[in-house]
């Protein structure tokens, strides 16, 4: 099989991948789901801002505020194309995933809620994804109902679409498992929840770094995602939301940039997306979100999504071989490129600390999905996620190193 | 590696010497770390001068936390009690004989810390191991 992508070119974009943790091994990355790698793309955009065009954007009459601002805006305009949203107004820079479903259960659950409606997650949640909905179900009596997930990782459909008979006012579940990998059904789950006469708030954070999402084909109201788990800086995220949704939500925090006008006791505010956007931005983040955005799009989300494909089918078939090693979630074509396994009779922390020492990468913990570990009867799990620049000879290594737990543990 | 992981840790680990529960103890305490789900419970009995006469652990989790713990418990037989209120982190790392990271000493020292809850009370030993 061709790959899709070339390997050696791609890996010889991120720095990182040139620095030996030990004398002649090269770190062997594979935590890319918690966050990746960064091109020498990303990296040169931010310090080209710093050393060029440094200062602060929108209000500027200056020549840096105004090339500052441009760099900004262009950036947020590419991010909203690569997610097929139709206007820039509907691209609100927040820090992360966490921020953006704050902000959604802040301003439009405050405003929109009323005692007693319910709102469906799914058990597979980040959570980021249920620890929101928790407080603002105990700050004004929401009910809080869970789809189920299989035994094979996916969604319980059946189990959504009767949940769905309570009439949610909100529906909200991620798009891949960070835990099982698992890819979920979200057009359809969409259509379904639409018909419910329910809103849908989508977790990207885990899949617009790996494949393409468009937000219209989706038929998405909110999608939130991360720039540090897609190449670019940390400390900047989207909350992408539907225009007339918007409009109508209340501003989030208040201060400097989200307002038109102020007087003493009122204010009047901006207009969007800056209606969400109070304070000083991560300026040069968001600069670097797009030079990420542009990276990606130049190897092409779809190539991506391939190369991970086959990285998965052979990680989970190498992963079988190992004795005692059982990985969670549904089968390859079902699944991102995130593999977490137990490992009969060793800890996970014991598992990475080995593999760390063999300058493998991986984390071992719950993953933030503690109801998900405590749904598999698991305290712990090691995760092994997978990105643009994993090679096959990667996994070969882990596998390798899986034996040498196996030796030291027997 | 072989550092971390020298044959008396895992030894412990696969084949504890003082695992298992009493009842009626002086002293039981246990507790979890839900970040890895590392679990301990120690049971202690002591003499009428204060004096461990047994002690035991039980719990799962990591290498380091179940074999630290093994070690602890057999390293307080015999000590009384203002002796085992005064054990350190230092101690634990001379009987395991390792240096840790920030995350795995926490997997090290859940045991100290539910035999210092049982022994002393939460509250004084939070003020004192933070
Ligand atoms: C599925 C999912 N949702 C949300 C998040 C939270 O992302 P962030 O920490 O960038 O807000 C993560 C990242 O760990 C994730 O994997």
């Amino acid at each position: 099989m061709i790959s899709s992508i070339d390997i050696q070119h791609v890996k010889s974009e991120f720095p990182i991948f040139d620095r030996e943790i030990q004398p002649g091994s090269p770190i062997i990355y594979l935590d890319s789901a918690a966050t990746s790698q960064k091109p020498r793309q990303v990296i040169e955009a931010i310090t080209n801002y710093y050393e060029q065009s440094n200062a602060n954007i929108h209000r500027g009459i200056h020549k840096l505020a105004e090339e500052a601002t441009k760099a900004y805006e262009s950036a947020r305009a590419r991010i909203g194309n690569f997610i097929g949203a139709r206007s820039q107004r509907e691209i609100i820079f927040t820090r992360n995933t966490t921020e953006s479903i704050n902000l959604v259960a802040r301003s439009w659950g405050k405003a929109n809620l009323q005692p007693g409606d319910t709102i469906l997650l799914t058990e597979m949640e980040h959570h980021s994804n249920i620890v929101p909905w928790q407080q603002l179900a105990q700050e004004i009596g929401l009910n809080l109902a869970f789809v189920n997930v299989l035994d094979n990782g996916q969604i319980d459909l059946e189990d959504y679409h009767s949940l769905l008979e309570r009439e949610p006012r909100l529906v909200g579940f991620t798009h891949m498992s960070n835990m099982l990998g698992t890819i979920n059904p979200v057009a359809d789950m969409t259509r379904a929840a639409h018909a419910a006469g329910a809103i849908v708030i989508v977790d990207g954070a885990q899949s617009v770094p790996h494949f393409p999402v468009n937000v219209l084909e989706l038929d998405i109201d909110f999608l939130a995602f991360s720039a540090h788990k897609m190449c670019g800086p940390t400390g900047i995220g989207v909350l992408y939301g539907r225009e007339e949704l918007l409009e109508e939500m209340p501003p989030f925090l208040g201060g400097g940039d989200m307002i038109k006008r102020v007087e003493l006791t009122e204010f009047t505010t901006n207009s969007l997306p800056y209606k969400f956007e109070a304070g000083t931005p991560a300026i040069e983040a968001g600069i670097g979100f797009g030079a990420a955005v542009e990276f990606l799009e130049s190897v092409g989300m779809e190539n991506i999504r391939l190369h991970e494909q086959e990285l998965t089918a052979y990680a989970l078939d190498r992963l079988e071989e190992v004795p005692g090693v059982r990985v969670y979630g549904p089968a390859a074509d079902q699944k991102g490129g995130v593999m977490s396994f137990s490992f009969e009779g060793v800890h996970p922390h014991d598992v990475a600390q080995i593999l760390d020492s063999l300058s493998i990468a991986v984390r071992a913990g719950h993953h933030c999905a503690m109801p998900l570990h405590e749904k598999f009867h698991l305290p712990a799990t090691t995760r092994a996620s997978f990105y643009l620049y994993t090679d096959k000879s990667e996994i070969d290594r882990l596998i390798e190193g899986l034996y040498k737990v196996k030796e030291i543990f027997n | 590696m072989d550092d971390l992981y020298r044959e008396l840790i895992i030894d412990r680990y696969k084949n504890p010497q003082l695992q298992g529960s009493m009842d009626p103890h002086d002293y039981s305490y246990e507790d979890d770390n839900p970040l890895c789900g590392d679990r301990i419970r120690i049971d202690v009995r002591v003499d009428q001068e204060g004096t461990v006469t047994e002690a035991l652990f039980s719990g799962e989790g990591c290498a380091i936390s179940q074999a630290s713990a093994d070690l602890l418990v057999e390293s307080i037989i015999g000590k009384n009690l203002d002796e085992v209120k005064k054990l350190s982190t230092e101690h634990i790392l001379e009987l395991l004989g390792i240096q840790l990271g920030p995350v795995r000493i926490k997997c090290a020292l859940l045991s100290l810390k539910v035999l210092k809850a049982g022994v002393y009370g939460l509250e004084e030993l939070e003020e004192e191991l933070l």
